[in-house]
């Protein structure tokens, strides 16, 4: 930015990114729009862009039709639980990693990403058959469970590399005037990490909420995630445009939203802290 | 503070993290090498017997495997070009000063936070549908025939919409590291003559070749097992037209419930993912030392 700008190239710049950010977002703007439209304009040639009926009855009958509001629930809990849990493994495991580093830290840390890269689908036949034997299969808890280790590797790796920011020195002071671990814990590392702990917890439930291999696999009715409840209407007789759009208005509006708040982060989280 | 004790205490609190993981590897990944032996269907229970390495003969010269392991690589090239091809100048053109460009970040990275029933599900109808889609309502505004997407070019469809999610991905990664550019570097080449062409190729480029690399190796562990995309729009087909290794082992399990074949097509998609992992993981740690 430190380069002079010409108006000339503001303004140029501008309209070429406003552009391509635009058709970028169509897709999803086109959604939103026919989710407020009737079944017969969303479904129209030539479409309407703006001057339609609008509606909102898509939206009451997604939750009249299909009881919306039981797998936007599971979703809540299969993302928020699996988040909570890998949370709780992971902050002691990242601590001790950052702050006590030994020679074996750095091949530790790399296993742990190499868990991550197995492919799920290696592992799909006896996770399958062991939740079949379990009566694990299309259970809430199932999914939090296998969500949480699906994404912990992930969260370590993101808490690693915050809590390795924190500066050592301060540890030290507090070390000096005699806090004990429990205490430089809670009054020195808690209020320093928080930054990275929000931003880490952000990244993760974006990513267990759009899981779609496990949850699509592990569940079929009652446990069913909003996923699962969207791929649902790929059934040809659920053929429903403005239903199937206000389904999935609703099912992505709150992730777009954490996903505002968590961009920077995701870079870093995503790459294991390769790109910052 | 005696050091043992803290030693002691951090290896406890490293443990559970540790052990959790090392169950959630190897135990699976041992019943799947251990299913793969089997002749094991679960349509005849009971029936399980040691047939060797007869489960790989049986998946490896499988003419569904080749075409998956094809449909694989198509898929995962054809994205790999698309996101970074388009992402390098979209993220160079975010790199310019732009009025309102928060704003124009969000709509760039909004694809990737939507779930991917809901991509495939909305550019397979709203978009693609051959009759009442947005696609085929453009192609009669200026005079051609409408595809019909999923019939006449159904990989190329999934490949379209898996690279759409992920075009987000490679530019958010290539723009966060052009902001990390020095300016001042490309100021005194524009100063010492270099056009806008040559401070790409001899500066941006070379500064970009990590983060490249980055996103090519990522992209691919993410992509080798797209499954979502294809669960809900084709099923695979039409034939085997989009069934990728990923679909191919889910079909074999839970279609057609023959573990033993899909247990060794399991392992196969395993080391095939290793081999990019074991890159990945090079290029991260090396990254670690510094």
């Amino acid at each position: 930015m430190a380069r002079k700008s010409t108006t000339q190239r503001v303004v140029v710049s501008t309209i070429g990114a406003w552009f391509f950010g635009f058709l970028i977002f169509f897709p999803i703007l086109w959604m939103v729009l026919a989710s407020f439209k009737t079944e017969l304009e969303a479904f129209a040639i030539p479409p309407s862009f703006l001057f339609f009926h609008w509606t909102t009855e898509n939206y009451a009958t997604v939750q009249e039709r299909s009881d919306y509001l039981l797998h936007a629930m599971n979703s809540i809990i299969i993302a928020g639980g699996s988040t909570l849990i890998a949370l709780l493994i992971a902050i002691p495991a990242a601590w001790s990693m950052a702050f006590s580093p030994t020679k074996r830290t750095k091949d530790i840390l790399l296993w742990m990403l190499s868990t991550k890269m197995m492919p799920p689908v290696g592992v799909l036949v006896p996770i399958y058959l062991i939740y079949k034997s379990f009566g694990l299969l299309d259970s809430r808890i199932g999914l939090v469970f296998i969500l949480c280790l699906g994404n912990l590797p992930i969260v370590i790796w993101m808490l690693f590399t915050y809590f390795k920011e924190i500066p050592r020195d301060i540890l030290e002071a507090a070390r000096m005037d005699g806090a004990t671990i429990g205490r430089e814990l809670v009054y020195v590392l808690t209020p320093m990490a928080i930054p990275g702990l929000a931003s880490t917890m952000l990244l993760n439930l974006i990513l267990a909420w759009n899981e779609a291999f496990w949850t699509l696999n592990l569940s079929t009715s009652n446990a069913a995630p909003l996923t699962v409840f969207i791929a649902s209407y790929s059934s040809p007789e659920g053929l429903f445009w403005a239903k199937l759009s206000a389904a999935s208005t609703l099912a992505i509006a709150p992730i777009i939203i954490l996903g505002w708040f968590s961009q920077k982060q995701l870079v870093r989280g995503l790459t294991f802290g390769a790109v910052k | 503070m005696a050091t043992r004790q803290t030693q002691l205490l951090a290896r406890s609190l490293l443990a559970p993290a540790v052990g959790l993981l090392f169950i959630w590897m190897i135990v699976p990944l041992a019943l799947t090498l251990y299913f793969s032996t089997l002749h094991y269907s679960l349509l005849d229970p009971g029936s399980e017997s040691f047939v060797g390495l007869e489960n790989f003969r049986y998946f490896l010269t499988d003419p569904a495997f080749l075409a998956s392991l094809q449909n694989t690589l198509v898929l995962v090239g054809s994205v790999l070009a698309l996101t970074i091809l388009l992402g390098i100048p979209l993220a160079l053109l975010m790199d310019q000063p732009v009025i309102g460009r928060n704003i124009v970040r969000l709509m760039v990275i909004a694809p990737f936070f939507v779930m991917p029933t809901v991509s495939a599900l909305v550019w397979k109808n709203l978009l693609m549908h051959p009759v009442s889609g947005l696609f085929a309502w453009l192609a009669k505004l200026v005079g051609l025939t409408p595809i019909d997407w999923f019939t006449d070019a159904p990989l190329f469809a999934v490949i379209l919409i898996v690279a759409w999610q992920w075009l987000p991905f490679a530019t958010l990664i290539l723009l966060t590291a052009l902001q990390s550019l020095d300016e001042e570097q490309k100021e005194a080449a524009e100063m010492d003559g270099a056009t806008a062409v040559s401070t790409f190729i001899y500066i941006t480029l070379p500064h970009l070749a990590r983060p490249i690399t980055v996103v090519i190796l990522i992209e691919t562990i993410f992509l080798l097992t797209v499954f979502a995309e294809i669960f809900v729009t084709t099923g695979g087909g039409p034939g085997l037209q989009t069934t990728n290794i990923a679909f191919l082992i889910y079909s074999q399990a839970l279609i057609q419930f023959d573990v033993g074949s899909a247990s060794a097509g399991g392992l196969v998609a395993v080391v095939i993912a290793n081999v990019v992992a074991f890159f990945l993981v090079r290029i991260v740690g090396r990254n670690l030392e510094a």
